[in-house]
């Protein structure tokens, strides 16, 4: 009692201290006397406000945080192999990383978009990007586990994606790299004029979620950077910046950055329906992985689709409009109204901000300015709604509130910028630590945003935490923008390059979060969902082990009978119904990670003995108190034994 | 129709409410298990309060050697039979018998209620003392005897990590008024009788 006297005493003498000293010296206190620790702060056992799903850039995967905390949560493998979920390395998963080239171990992951219904997140999926090998994954948000993902053929460097239309009639992707379509053993230096732009539209089934490439369209050999729905009155468009309408191919940093004006390309979709439905698209050959996992099965396959429909922007009129853009820009950002399409030129210091309805009349009175392979250039002044002029150097990316406030970043002058939609004036500028490019408001990107707080991804960390070597952590910087004035409240450390991120309020996903696979709708090949079914089968020189794992033994746990230059499945199937209590498994000398099972799950690794002996495998993950006994033997006779298979658990 | 006559038609129905409702119900709680294991005993079938709880039960209980929760028991057979019995035992006594009837069959509930609380005490008792000799943890008393791992009769009993608590729900309650009723019902109609012979 007394400690607790005194602690009391302390605290409240401290408090006192503080406030006192936030009075006096409020200025150079900074983050301490306004709150900031306060309102970032969750306590144990609560929970944050909101979910964040942070890209992992060349780390090729999803982060998911919780905010104001900054704590991280989970990181979803989606492109990269993962060795502590088995990712890419069980045979369950090893399909979902099939493509037209092969199994590819890696991506560079940029840009996570969440389901929409009506314009507002739903939090049914969240898609993202894989540029390098252009690809759009699927994440389920009720396992938190990607479970599709489709190759997108006749591009490179898909990074104008995966943006959602505003029902999810439509994942997005597009070439940053334009190349010859088809592809063609030709010169680099006939770029111009030969190599090609696709614009994707992946349809998502409104029921199962299901993937499908419904069309591509072609465009001029552009650079396509990044993409954003219409929403509202603009529902039906989508809008992609480009740069290097140069179409240089060589020393781009240059060459690419001489027009005054690149383009926002404003691409009518349900036009492009109409089109298909008129047949007016040619077919054409492809070679594309389509990679679906089932969750009953617990098991990936991977399809090589043969055709894509592609509809010519240059034959089709009405279909792509351009709208001159100055100096390069990167982000293409709509507003929650649909009206205010903002351009940001990376190479400037004002940013463009286009009006769909001017665009809609000019378009209706073609008002035209040229054309560019044959697609209607529409007049700079005729769509131009606004210029926030002289608001910082480098605009990158744009996120709105929902209070009629645009949220700009600045890559060269490392700042956020808050300004006003309408009058275009700057209101607010705070510092990012440093060089920020991508920032995220929950929902900033639909009808619907909730403006509580900006997160913002920077590209540079250099003095900001201890350092780690040559090569420091990657951040994310997170403000209050509750009030009038910008408040940064947190650094925290990110996975990989944090590009974009996609937030959401924690409420429209948790409940849907499983717990548990009921063990009774596993439907596994290889399943073995009670002990009188465990068995080892042998087929020549493979050999399949049905094996079960309960709190706390394999079952079998000794097997005898196996020999060098078998090939061993080990399809293992946790018999837990229980929250939170996975297991893993692990085989001495294995060539492949481990397996981490979750309740009712199965899954497979394969292991192939080069040696005679006794070789344990174990738990690899503390499900218990008896966890470390939890293990058990394979005996490996000679090549030449005729030991018959055995098996066992207990005497 | 006399009052008590419809009063005792109602004690001799209100135990069928035991097919709908479960009888007791045993609830363990601990830090791990944020929200509690639980088992719903009804007078056929052990039931989860949540999916697989019953299941999660075992496997905690396997670790100091306690046997698993049977699939069935046979007082599944014998409660239910008892308590159709009896119910139209009840209902032929309310239509039929003389007033001082009802007295004798509520005190007949009362003695099958207490010779089943019995049964369900030695069952329990069995549970918690009866374990495997190669149990893979054993505890003892301070006393240096086994501990036993029996969950409460009646109320709330901490056992080892777990908080168990065992308590009648709405089928017992059923059972309880019903048996409450016949006394009312013979008291009416003691009453009625006085009421008539003057």
């Amino acid at each position: 009692m007394k400690k607790i006297i005194y602690s009391s005493a302390v605290m409240l003498c401290s408090l006192v201290l503080l406030v006192s000293c936030g009075e006096e010296n409020s200025k150079n206190r900074g983050a301490l006397s306004s709150g900031a620790a306060e309102k970032v702060y969750v306590a144990p056992g609560e929970y944050d406000e909101f979910y964040a799903f942070i890209s992992g850039g060349f780390s090729g995967q999803l982060s998911v945080y919780g905010l104001p905390s900054g704590r991280l949560f989970k990181v979803i493998p989606v492109f990269s192999q993962d060795a502590e979920k088995a990712w890419g390395y069980n045979e369950e998963t090893k399909p979902m990383l099939q493509t037209s080239h092969g199994f590819i171990p890696w991506d560079d992951s940029h840009h996570p978009d969440i389901s929409q219904t009506n314009g507002e997140l739903d939090g049914r999926y969240v898609f993202i990007n894989g540029n390098n090998t252009p690809r759009i994954a699927k994440i389920d948000l009720s396992v938190f586990e990607t479970t599709e993902i489709i190759e997108i053929p006749n591009c490179a460097g898909n990074h104008s994606s995966a943006f959602v239309t505003e029902n999810t009639e439509y994942v997005v992707a597009g070439t940053r790299f334009s190349v010859p379509i088809p592809q063609a053993d030709i010169s680099i230096k006939d770029y111009k004029g030969n190599f090609k732009g696709s614009l994707s539209f992946i349809s998502v089934d409104p029921e199962d979620g299901g993937m499908d490439l419904s069309f591509q369209i072609l465009m001029p050999g552009f650079d396509y950077d990044l993409a954003h729905p219409g929403r509202g009155a603009s529902h039906g468009w989508m809008f992609f910046s480009t740069y290097n309408s140069e179409e240089a191919s060589t020393l781009l940093e240059v060459n690419a950055s001489q027009n005054d004006k690149d383009f926002i390309a404003a691409v009518n979709w349900k036009k492009a329906e109409e089109y298909i439905k008129a047949g007016k698209f040619t077919t054409m050959p492809a070679n594309y992985a389509h990679n679906v996992y089932d969750e009953s099965t617990h098991t990936a396959t991977s399809t090589m689709k043969k055709e894509v429909r592609v509809l010519d922007a240059s034959s089709l009129p009405g279909l792509v409009y351009l709208l001159p853009t100055p100096k390069s820009p990167h982000g293409c950002d709509v507003d929650p109204t649909g009206e205010y399409i903002v351009g940001n030129g990376k190479l400037s210091a004002d940013l463009t901000v286009h009006s769909f309805k001017k665009m809609i009349d000019a378009i209706e009175n073609e008002k035209f300015d040229g054309e560019a392979y044959g697609i209607p250039i529409l007049k700079f002044e005729d769509v131009l709604a606004g210029t926030v002029k002289q608001a910082g150097l480098g605009p990158l990316h744009t996120e709105f509130d929902g209070e009629g406030n645009g949220y700009t970043t600045f890559f060269i002058s490392s700042e956020v910028v808050k300004w006003k939609v309408g009058s275009w004036e700057v209101v607010d500028r705070q510092p990012c630590y440093y060089s920020v490019g991508h920032l995220m408001i929950p929902g900033g990107n639909s009808r619907k945003p909730f403006g509580k707080y900006v997160v913002a991804m920077n590209k540079i960390t250099k003095d900001r935490y201890l350092p780690t070597g040559p090569e420091v952590t990657q951040s994310a910087q997170l403000y209050d923008i509750s009030g009038e004035k910008m408040e940064l409240l947190l650094d925290f450390p990110t996975i990989g390059e944090p590009h974009y991120a996609a937030g959401i309020p924690a409420d429209l996903v948790r409940e849907r979060s499983r717990k548990i696979f009921n063990l009774t709708e596993n439907k596994h090949k290889y399943a073995t969902t009670t002990d009188a079914d465990v068995k080892v089968v042998r087929n020549g020189k493979e050999v399949h082990v049905y094996m079960t794992m309960i709190r706390s033994h394999f079952n079998p746990d000794n097997i005898e009978g196996i020999k060098v230059g078998d090939k061993v499945y080990f399809h293992v199937t946790n018999l837990e119904q229980d929250y939170d209590v996975p297991h893993g498994v692990s085989m001495i000398g294995a060539n492949t990670s481990e397996l981490l099972i979750m309740p009712g799950q199965t899954e497979t690794f394969v292991w192939e003995p080069k040696q005679v002996g006794v070789w344990p495998f174990y738990c690899t993950d503390f499900c218990s108190a008896l966890h470390q006994e939890m293990q058990g033997y394979v005996r490996v006779s000679p090549a030449s034994s005729d030991l018959e298979l055995s098996w066992s658990l207990g005497d | 129709m006399k009052y008590s006559r419809i009063l005792m038609s109602f004690a001799a129905l209100l135990p069928l409410l035991l097919f709908v409702f479960p009888l007791w119900s045993i609830t363990l709680e601990a830090p791990q298990y944020p929200t509690p294991l639980g088992m719903d005993i009804y007078i056929n079938d052990f039931a989860d309060k949540n999916p697989h709880d019953i299941k999660n039960i075992n496997l905690m209980n396997h670790y100091v050697g306690m046997k698993y929760i049977p699939e069935a028991i046979p007082e599944f057979k014998i409660f239910p039979a008892g308590i159709i019995i009896t119910s139209v035992l009840g209902l032929a006594l309310a239509f039929l018998a003389n007033h001082k009837w009802f007295l004798y069959w509520g005190i007949l509930m009362v003695l099958l209620s207490a010779a089943g609380l019995y049964d369900f005490y030695l069952w329990e008792h069995d549970y918690g003392h009866n374990l495997d000799p190669k149990a893979i943890m054993k505890f003892t008393n301070p006393d240096g005897s086994a501990m036993g791992f029996q969950p409460p009769l009646f109320g709330t009993k901490k056992i080892l990590n777990f908080v168990a608590h065992s308590y009648p729900q709405l089928g017992a309650f059923s059972l309880g008024v019903g048996i409450v009723l016949s006394f009312i019902a013979y008291w009416k109609g003691r009453k009625e009788l006085k009421l008539t012979a003057a």
